[in-house]
C-alpha cells in the first residue's frame, strides 16, 4: 500500500469537525469555541514549523545539528516539568529535579532502542533519533511532572505526619516512603492506562498513523508494542529517579524535612 | 554502644549510666537568633514556659535535630553529630502538641502494641482506640496516643511540647502521673507548658523563655 498524500484541502475538510463543534459551543453558550480555535491554530503552526525544521535537519543530516536539536528538546522538556510544579525549589534543584531524571531515562532508553531493536538505524541519524527521542521524552516528561507535583503537594499537606515519623526515628526514606509510592503511581497511571487500553479501547496514535500511511497492520502493531515498552520503561525509570531525587532534595543530610527550600507558585 | 533492632534501640546498662544527662550548649537557629543552653538529667523533669512565639517549640525541635541550627547537643558523651539523625531521635524523642499520623489504624503506628495497650490502660483509655482511625478520634485522644506512641519506643529523653493542651483536668492528671512514673524509671523529660500549676506539680527545674533568652526560674 502507498500512503495517501494529504492536501491543504484535506486538512481544511478535517477542520470542518472543529467548525461544527465550535458552532455547537456558540449555540449552547458553552464558551469553549475560542479556546478550541486558539489551540487548533497553535497546533497547526507548531506542527508545520516542526515539520519544516525536521525536513531541513533530515536534509543536512549533520550529527552536530541533530545533537543540538536533541539538547534543545531536553531543555524545553526540563522547563516544562519545572513550570508544571505547584511548589518549586530554588538553586540547582529548580531545574535539576526534573531535568536530571528525564535526561537519564530518555537518553538511556533511546540508546537502548538504537542499539537493539532499531540497530539498523545509524546513531544520530536524525530521521530515527529525533522522533524516537521526542516521543520517549514527552512521555517521561508527563510522568515525571505528575509524580513530582503529587509528591511536593503531599509533602506540604502531610508535614506533621512526616515529622512525627522522623521524630520517632524513621529515616527520610521511610518517613517519605508512603508519599513516594503514591506519587510514583500518580506519575505512571497514564502509561499504565495507555498500555492496558491499547488495541481494545483505542488504537494507539502511532499505529493508527502508520496504518493510514499504508503500513501492514501487524507491522504497525509491532512498532507500537516496541514503542509502548520503551515508553513504559523510560517513564518508570524517570519517575523513580525523580521521586528518589525529590526525597533527597526535600530533606537534608540530617534527615530533616526542609520545606523552607520550597516556594509556592503564585 | 547502641544496638539498633528494627525501629527500636536497645541499651546495655553501661549505656544508661553513660547517658545520664542531655546537655544542650549554645543551641540556636542561627547567628541572628538567641542561643540556648540547658541540661536535663536522666530521671528528672525540666519545664519551660514563656510567651507564645518566644521559641519554645523551636528549642525542642532544635534539640531533636528536626531544624537546622548551630550549637551542640549530647547525651552523656554521645554527641548528636556523631550518630545518624534517626538514632539520635530515638534516643531524644520529640512529641509535638498536635502530632501527625500517617496510616490507619492507630495500632499500626505502635512499634510495641502490647506495651501500648498497657499504657492506654494506665491513662484510663479504651483499648479499642488501637483499632480506630486517627482522623476519627478526638484531639485529646490523639494527643495521648502520640505520647504512648513515643513511650513504647523507650526513649532516654522525651521532649514534650504542651503534652496536655487538649486534655480535661482529669486526663491531664493521669498523663502527669504516667510521666512521673517514666521519670522515676530513668527517662529525662523536657516539657513545654503554659500551665504554672502543672509545672509546679511535675518539674524539678524550671526555665522561662523570652525573646531575651532562656533563664532558670527558682521557686
Amino acid at each position: 500500500m502507498t500512503p495517501i498524500n494529504l492536501s491543504v484541502i484535506d486538512l481544511l475538510l478535517a477542520a470542518l469537525s472543529l467548525v461544527i463543534a465550535s458552532g455547537l459551543s456558540i449555540l449552547l453558550t458553552l464558551n469553549i469555541h475560542r479556546s478550541l480555535a486558539i489551540a487548533a491554530l497553535r497546533m497547526v503552526a507548531q506542527l508545520l514549523l516542526v515539520g519544516l525544521m525536521l525536513r531541513y535537519v533530515f536534509t543536512i543530516s549533520s550529527p552536530a545539528v541533530t545533537l543540538l536539536v536533541l539538547a534543545a528538546m531536553i531543555v524545553a522538556a526540563t522547563y516544562e516539568v519545572y513550570s508544571r510544579q505547584q511548589f518549586r525549589f530554588g538553586g540547582w534543584k529548580r531545574f535539576g529535579l526534573g531535568g536530571l531524571p528525564i535526561t537519564i531515562a530518555t537518553v538511556f532508553v533511546t540508546g537502548l532502542a538504537l542499539t537493539t531493536a532499531l540497530r539498523e538505524a545509524a546513531w544520530l541519524d536524525p530521521q530515527h533519533t529525533i522522533p524516537l527521542l521526542g516521543i520517549i521524552l514527552g512521555n517521561v516528561m508527563n510522568g515525571t511532572s505528575l509524580a513530582l507535583n503529587a509528591m511536593l503537594t503531599s509533602v506540604q499537606r502531610e508535614k506533621r505526619a512526616i515529622e512525627a515519623r522522623l521524630s520517632l526515628g524513621d529515616d527520610r526514606y521511610l518517613a517519605l516512603g508512603g508519599i513516594r509510592v503514591s506519587a510514583t503511581h500518580n506519575g505512571l497511571i497514564p502509561v499504565i492506562n495507555q498500555m492496558a487500553g491499547a488495541g481494545i479501547i483505542v488504537l494507539p496514535g502511532i499505529m493508527t498513523g502508520q496504518i493510514l500511511a499504508g503500513m501492514d497492520p501487524l507491522d504497525a502493531a509491532r512498532y507500537q508494542i516496541l514503542l509502548m515498552l520503551l515508553l513504559a520503561g523510560a517513564g518508570t525509570i524517570g519517575v523513580i529517579a525523580a521521586t528518589q531525587l525529590c526525597v533527597v532534595a526535600i530533606t537534608d543530610e540530617r534527615h530533616r524535612l526542609r520545606l523552607d527550600r520550597l516556594t509556592a507558585r503564585n | 554502644m547502641l544496638h539498633v533492632v528494627d525501629r527500636k534501640v536497645a541499651y546495655s546498662p553501661v549505656d544508661i549510666a553513660a547517658a545520664e544527662s542531655l546537655v544542650v550548649e549554645n543551641l540556636s537557629r542561627g547567628n541572628d537568633h538567641p542561643a540556648f543552653s540547658l541540661t536535663v538529667v536522666a530521671g528528672s523533669c525540666v519545664a519551660i514556659s514563656g510567651p507564645s512565639g518566644s521559641g519554645k517549640s523551636t528549642l525542642l525541635r532544635l534539640i531533636a535535630d528536626l531544624d537546622p541550627g548551630t550549637g551542640t547537643a549530647r547525651v552523656g558523651d554521645l554527641k548528636r553529630e556523631t550518630i545518624p539523625a534517626n538514632q539520635w531521635r530515638r534516643l531524644v524523642t520529640y512529641v509535638a502538641a498536635d502530632s501527625g499520623w500517617w496510616t490507619s489504624p492507630v495500632s499500626a503506628h505502635m512499634s510495641d502494641p502490647d506495651a501500648a495497650q498497657h499504657l492506654l490502660a494506665e491513662l484510663g483509655m479504651s483499648e479499642t482506640l488501637m483499632k480506630a482511625t486517627p482522623e476519627n478520634i478526638s484531639s485529646g485522644e490523639r494527643q495521648r496516643l502520640a505520647l504512648v506512641r513515643a513511650l513504647v519506643q523507650r526513649p532516654r529523653f522525651l521532649l514534650l511540647d504542651e503534652p496536655t493542651s487538649a486534655l480535661d483536668p482529669e486526663s491531664t492528671l493521669k498523663v502527669e502521673k504516667l510521666l512521673m512514673r517514666v521519670k522515676r524509671e530513668g527517662t529525662g523529660l523536657l516539657v513545654v507548658s503554659h500551665d504554672p500549676a502543672q509545672i509546679a506539680r511535675i518539674a524539678d527545674r524550671r526555665y522561662m523563655l523570652s525573646h531575651a533568652g532562656l533563664a532558670e526560674v527558682t521557686p
